[in-house]
């Protein structure tokens, strides 16, 4: 898979780029090429600089420095809308859902079919609930009214709205932060299994998640991220699952810790706990 | 907002298969949640079921008190309607601006600024009817449009944005006023102006040969010269009811109405996807400063004066009937059909009182209770509309 897709062009490219808030330097240096039809994982531990890369990716941020490519042409994002233009879409981790809004107003949100040109025509509201419901039963969601609030809905099922609103809207590259991270698993595995659908489609997938039961059976290229910078892109054939847990959680910091606490506790062991 | 968990399954017993083929379960669960939504969960979801019953209970309570032949006779209704009509004409415009996020508090020194703009303008700079009240538009658009922007580039509150707007337009409106022409009113306006019909789109009554053949009729009060007391439908309902239609047309059907909803309720996710929320914010402190400005212009024309005290303390009456009729305060929800319903409650209160001959000094406990009961209803509906309750 991966070796096929090296052929091609990537489909979205990070050239030497770095982000620099003030004296603080979030990301530096970074390469990264994403290609179609392959679900990119991104890996790092907390402050390892997934977020900021993420919102680079999205247009949120601009580069303090290098450059970023979509479809080998240099491009430059001024707002998340740029990107969306160019089909690179984003799922944010709060998910950008607007939960007093119905279902369909949220998924044609800023692209709303209209009746006709003129300034204040009517958004045609029957197409727009047929297109929301269609889609929504594409992934396996039977929703029977889309004009209901977005509040009403389970945390997996907002998700999957937000992912298939990314997918109508002709999205090539799609970013998916943390998608699963706050999903019981029957939620988490309806949203794997639509990645596995989108990667299918030729999309471009960057994944970015905490969970390795999640990230590592559907990711076919794994960057790590540490401190800002990358530590290493790797095709799923030359980590293993193992090796990928250990980055994620920090590695032997972890060991360190487990050792620290099973000294703790080996000390406190016979004293019963403080009175309140 | 809780996760809804199921049965749980320890990912680790998971096969590939049985991890992509639970779509149908998954559905299943999400139809049994959508047939819990009864007829009148339904009805409540409506942002403007509140004011609606809130107006009901007003017109019962004033029916039974003393003075009620008077208030729901043609020209007691007509008087409150009237009433109505000028505070809905700015709360239909506060309440769009405040689904979008924001208030304006400047708009009851803008209807004082107007109406001096319209003043000067006329008398003394000699502009027809018609160019004067242009002016004042122009004005209007200008601060409206200044106000937006300082809310949307500073990010400042607009409640302090515009809390300075209101002292400072009310401070010109006396300044300038007093050293033009050396008082704080300016009498016969409409005396001498070159195009008196101008007026008329203001001032005028619709339907006046129904109302006059009514009168023929002996089916409404007439004078004894035999034109009928209430002469026809005043102007000023009538730019209420056309600007809350096209208000709520452009809310509720339109692109730029989803826009406001969008930028009141979530305005980091709205601009995600697109949503030109700064210029949504911008052109709604237009049309508020607009609709301030059509109060003044009728006013003007009605009393044929302008007066630097005009539009005193009605930013927070209009804020209070759009919040009566259903608006949410933190934005993102409401419709202008509820604040139509919440200027009736207003006017009608207003002019009840003063029919059934209670001190009118009481208007305002009674104003109080029902902006507390308002919001307390508001709240109910919200936590309905998302079933039990979460989200923003």
């Amino acid at each position: 898979m991966t070796a096929s897709a090296q052929m091609r062009e990537p489909a979205m490219e990070l050239r030497g780029v770095s982000v620099n808030f003030g004296s603080v330097r979030a990301l530096q240096d970074i390469d990264i090429k994403v290609y179609p039809g392959e679900v990119h994982c991104l890996l790092g531990d907390n402050g390892a600089g997934k977020s900021t890369l993420i919102k680079v990716l999205s247009g949120v941020y601009r580069p303090s420095k290098g450059e970023i490519l979509v479809d080998g042409k240099p491009v430059t994002f001024r707002s998340p809308r740029d990107a969306q233009e160019l089909g690179v879409a984003t799922v944010f981790q709060d998910l950008g859902m607007i939960s007093l809004m119905s279902i369909t107003r949220n998924f044609f949100l800023g692209r709303e079919p209209t009746k006709s040109s003129l300034p204040f025509s009517r958004i045609d509201k029957e197409r727009a609930n047929t297109i929301a419901r269609q889609a929504m039963a594409d992934i396996g969601i039977d929703v029977r009214d889309p004009t209901q609030a977005v509040g009403t809905l389970s945390g997996g099922e907002r998700q999957s709205v937000a992912i298939a609103r990314a997918v109508h809207f002709g999205a090539r590259v799609l970013i998916l932060d943390e998608p699963t991270s706050a999903l019981g698993v029957h939620q988490a595995a309806m949203v794997l299994k639509f990645i596995i659908e989108a990667r299918m489609r030729g999309l471009a997938v960057i994944f970015i998640s905490h969970n390795i039961h999640h990230a590592y059976p559907v990711g076919d290229t794994f960057t790590l991220l540490n401190r800002g910078r990358n530590r290493g892109t790797y095709a799923k054939s030359d980590i293993s699952r193992d090796e990928v847990i250990s980055i994620m959680s920090g590695g032997e910091d972890l060991k360190a810790v487990e050792a620290e606490i099973a000294g703790l506790l080996a000390q406190i062991g016979n004293r019963p706990p403080a009175a309140p | 907002m809780a996760v809804v968990e199921d049965k749980a399954i320890p990912p680790g017993e998971l096969k590939a298969t049985d991890r992509f083929g639970m779509t149908s379960k998954r559905a299943a669960g999400a139809d049994e949640r959508l047939a819990s939504t009864g007829k009148l969960t339904q009805w409540l979801r409506r942002p403007e079921a509140g004011a609606a019953g809130g107006l009901l209970a007003t017109i019962i309570i004033f029916a039974l008190l003393p003075g009620a032949a008077n208030l729901y006779s043609l020209q007691g209704s007509m008087t409150f309607l009237t009433l109505s009509a000028e505070l809905g004409i700015l709360a239909t415009a506060a309440a769009l601006l405040i689904i979008a996020g924001e208030f304006d508090l400047s708009v009851g020194s803008m209807v004082g600024f107007a109406g001096v703009v319209i003043g000067l303008t006329v008398k003394y700079w000699g502009l027809p009817l018609w160019g004067g009240i242009a002016c004042a538009f122009a004005v209007a658009i200008f601060t409206g449009y200044l106000n937006g922007l300082i809310v949307v580039k500073t990010r400042l509150p607009s409640f302090i944005v515009t809390l300075a707007t209101l002292y400072i337009l009310r401070g010109l409106s006396i300044g300038i006023t007093r050293a033009v022409t050396g008082r704080t009113q300016i009498p016969y306006i409409l005396e001498g102006a070159p195009d008196p019909a101008t007026a008329g789109i203001f001032n005028g009554h619709l339907l006046t040969g129904l109302f006059h053949w009514m009168g023929a009729q002996g089916w409404i009060a007439t004078r004894s010269d035999g034109i009928p007391f209430v002469a026809g439908i005043p102007m000023s309902i009538v730019w209420w009811l056309g600007l809350t239609v096209l208000a709520g047309y452009v809310l509720t059907q339109t692109k730029y109405g989803n826009w406001i909803f969008a930028t009141g309720g979530d305005l980091i996710a709205a601009r995600n996807v697109g949503v030109p929320v700064d210029r949504v914010k911008i052109s709604l402190f237009v049309y508020t400063a607009c609709a301030a400005t059509l109060l003044a212009t009728i006013q003007v024309m009605e009393a044929g004066s302008a007066d630097t005290t005009r539009g005193l303390l009605k930013e927070f009456e209009a804020i209070i009937a759009a919040v009566i009729g259903g608006v949410l305060l933190t934005g993102g929800y409401g419709t202008v059909y509820g604040v139509l319903f919440g200027a009736l409650i207003f006017g009608l209160v207003q002019m009840g009182i003063f029919y059934t001959g209670i001190d009118t000094d009481w208007f305002k406990v009674f104003l109080g209770i029902v902006i507390l009961m308002a919001v307390l209803v508001n709240n109910y509906i919200r936590l309905k509309a998302l079933g039990r309750g979460g989200g923003k």
